[in-house]
């Protein structure tokens, strides 16, 4: 025996080696929970030791690019300039649509005692390395515990979800990918509101699983973060559908394109608070007592818009209810609503030269008029093809008055478009 | 030893040593390059830096123990780079260490057509050798794609004509 392994040693010692990484996989393996043993201390060096290097070189990158492009390549700033003040009043034009819209939303939320999850504090991280392995889909950020990041934070970037955090060491974070094929999220189907759950694969590809194969979905429809599973806030999107296939049993196999550009990640934001809460009663602005007998009585007529001097605007009875006609939707907000009574598409051109929109005369809604004047501004103003539809204003806030109570409006009225409407003082309309 | 013999009786499988600058900051820097590269230019996940100069330094010490050992250190550390169990690395690297050196002593290994044939056989036998470890001990669904691994492998055997023609430059003759 002793001369087989002196004749042999080499081999035996390969033997020996073997078995010892043998054993240890094992171990590992199907001992997961002694997952803090001599394996994690193994990982802990091996960053210590890899990633001090990587976060000097990215630094001293940093550095460089920082001076070069700040100090030195200026070519092309001006019009880059022109054309970012552009797009910023476009996106505030936007904005502003969507800052009603979130506002009707919190309101019929708080009515509802809706509960959502806000993103509450992120913190920004740089990414300074990979896993190494082209079968594990790992990177390493420049933070760690020291900032206060933990396991099982959301990792994300502004397109979409990145993954979440596997290790938290002092100074650096383990991400574990959402296309590795240990990774999953919860996820949502947009429109069609289907959830299931989004799986990685060997090859870094995303997958949809546990959709039924009699389900509708189309290609391209954004997949998002359904929140089920407490890591990933609900609603930021994981990708798009790429293509839909028939699986092995009766769901669907539907291949996801990654939203956020998992190849080429440099800076990603870590999640470090969600925070469950009812969306705040006072944002839903003031209730009139007025408002809050109409939604009890529904009968009871609500009072006619009024102008400044108190008098009453329309005279007529169709006008009267024209205050309070519903267009065919009332779920639609003060911002929107006003945009398509007058004009159906606001175009970023023609809000460009605002011209002031009429005071809303029905001054039953002080949340209309707070809320609704940024969207009258916006809506409103842009380029009215028929003056004479403007004084109908105060029609486009009813429907917001009707979310704030709830309630769909007693008497549904034509739209405010065929609305026969008296016309509104010269003044009102410049 | 048996090395040794060979190169008194083939001058062409001379046995070489490196110092230890070069044995401990080449592994380390092949692992940081394949770590750190891919986050800027994703095309360098495909060159497996580490097992090339696994197979490199076992070629070229000749010596089966000395390359058994650097492969599997090398392979270590790239596994706790990972999330996955450590030792399949390790032990991928550790067969194909020990395989290095043993052809080193049958066949010509400076020649840059023989370099680039026994680093695309190695780098098929390594990525053999991690599916079936992650497969059948890990339970990894890792899958054997024939057109990416010959693909990758053709890469990096002419990745490693160069790489071993400039790390030729630090090895002392025994």
């Amino acid at each position: 025996m002793e001369h087989i392994v002196s004749r042999f040693r080499n081999f035996t010692i390969l033997g020996v080696v073997l078995f010892a990484q043998v054993i240890g996989l094992a171990v590992q393996v199907y001992r997961p929970s002694a997952n803090g043993g001599s394996a994690r201390l193994v990982r802990v060096w091996t960053s210590a030791a890899i990633t001090p290097l990587e976060r000097a070189v990215i630094g001293a990158q940093q550095g460089l690019k920082y001076g070069w492009d700040t100090y030195f390549y200026l070519r092309g700033v001006r019009v880059e300039n022109e054309g970012l003040k552009l797009q910023l009043d476009q996106l505030r034009i936007q904005q502003a649509r969507l800052r009603e819209d979130a506002a009707q939303a919190r309101r019929l939320q708080a009515l509802l005692a809706f509960k959502e999850q806000f993103v509450a504090q992120t913190i920004a991280a740089q990414v300074i390395g990979t896993g190494g392995s082209e079968h594990s889909r790992i990177i390493y950020i420049d933070k760690g515990a020291d900032e206060g990041l933990r396991t099982d934070m959301a990792v994300v970037t502004p397109e979409g979800i990145v993954g979440k955090i596997i290790r938290a060491d002092k100074t650096t974070s383990q991400v574990l990918m959402v296309n590795d094929e240990q990774g999953g999220v919860g996820a949502l189907l947009e429109k069609s509101r289907l959830q299931g759950i989004v799986r990685g694969t060997p090859g870094g590809s995303l997958v949809l699983h546990n959709i039924m194969n009699d389900e509708k979905v189309e290609k391209g429809e954004i997949v998002l973060a359904s929140g089920g599973d407490r890591v990933f806030p609900k609603g930021m999107p994981i990708g798009r559908v790429k293509d839909i296939r028939n699986g092995p049993d009766v769901f669907f196999e539907i291949e996801v394109a990654p939203a956020a550009d998992l190849n080429r990640l440099e800076e990603v934001l870590v999640v470090t608070k969600l925070v469950d809460k009812s969306p705040d009663v006072n944002m839903a602005g003031p209730v009139r007592a007025a408002d809050m007998l109409a939604e009890r009585l529904p009968s009871v007529p609500p009072s006619p818009p009024t102008g400044p001097d108190g008098k009453p605007l329309n005279a007529t009875p169709g006008a009267n209810g024209a205050t309070h006609a519903a267009p065919p939707k009332p779920a639609t907000t003060g911002a929107s609503a006003a945009g398509t009574a007058t004009n159906p598409k606001p175009s970023a051109a023609s809000t460009k030269a605002p011209k002031p929109a009429p005071k809303p005369s029905n001054s039953n809604s002080i949340a209309a008029q707070q809320s609704g004047s940024t969207a009258a501004g916006q809506g409103t103003s842009a380029a009215p093809p028929k003056p004479a539809i403007k004084p109908a204003t105060p029609a486009t806030e009813v429907p917001q008055a009707g979310a704030q109570t709830g309630m769909k409006p007693a008497n549904p009225q034509p739209r405010p478009e065929q609305t026969p409407v008296t016309q509104p003082p010269p003044g009102a309309l410049r | 030893m048996r090395a040794a013999v060979a190169q008194t009786m083939r001058p062409d499988e001379a046995v070489y040593r490196f110092n230890g600058l070069v044995t401990v900051g080449v592994p380390l820097l092949a692992i940081f390059i394949r770590a750190f590269l891919p986050i800027r230019f994703h095309f360098f996940s495909w060159f497996e830096l580490p097992l090339l100069v696994t197979i490199y330094f076992a070629m070229a010490r000749r010596n089966q123990v000395a390359g058994m050992m650097t492969g599997a250190i090398i392979g270590l550390v790239q596994d706790s780079m990972t999330q996955l169990p450590i030792g399949i690395y390790g032990m991928a690297n550790t067969i194909v260490g020990y395989g290095a050196s043993s052809l080193s002593a049958k066949i010509d290994t400076e020649n840059p057509g023989s370099r680039a044939l026994i680093t695309f056989c190695f780098y098929l036998l390594h990525q053999f050798i991690y599916i079936t470890v992650a497969r059948g001990m890990a339970r990894l669904d890792v899958q054997w794609q024939w057109h990416r691994v010959v693909l990758i492998g053709i890469v990096n055997a002419v990745v490693a004509v160069f790489l071993f023609a400039s790390l030729d430059r630090f090895r002392q003759k025994v």
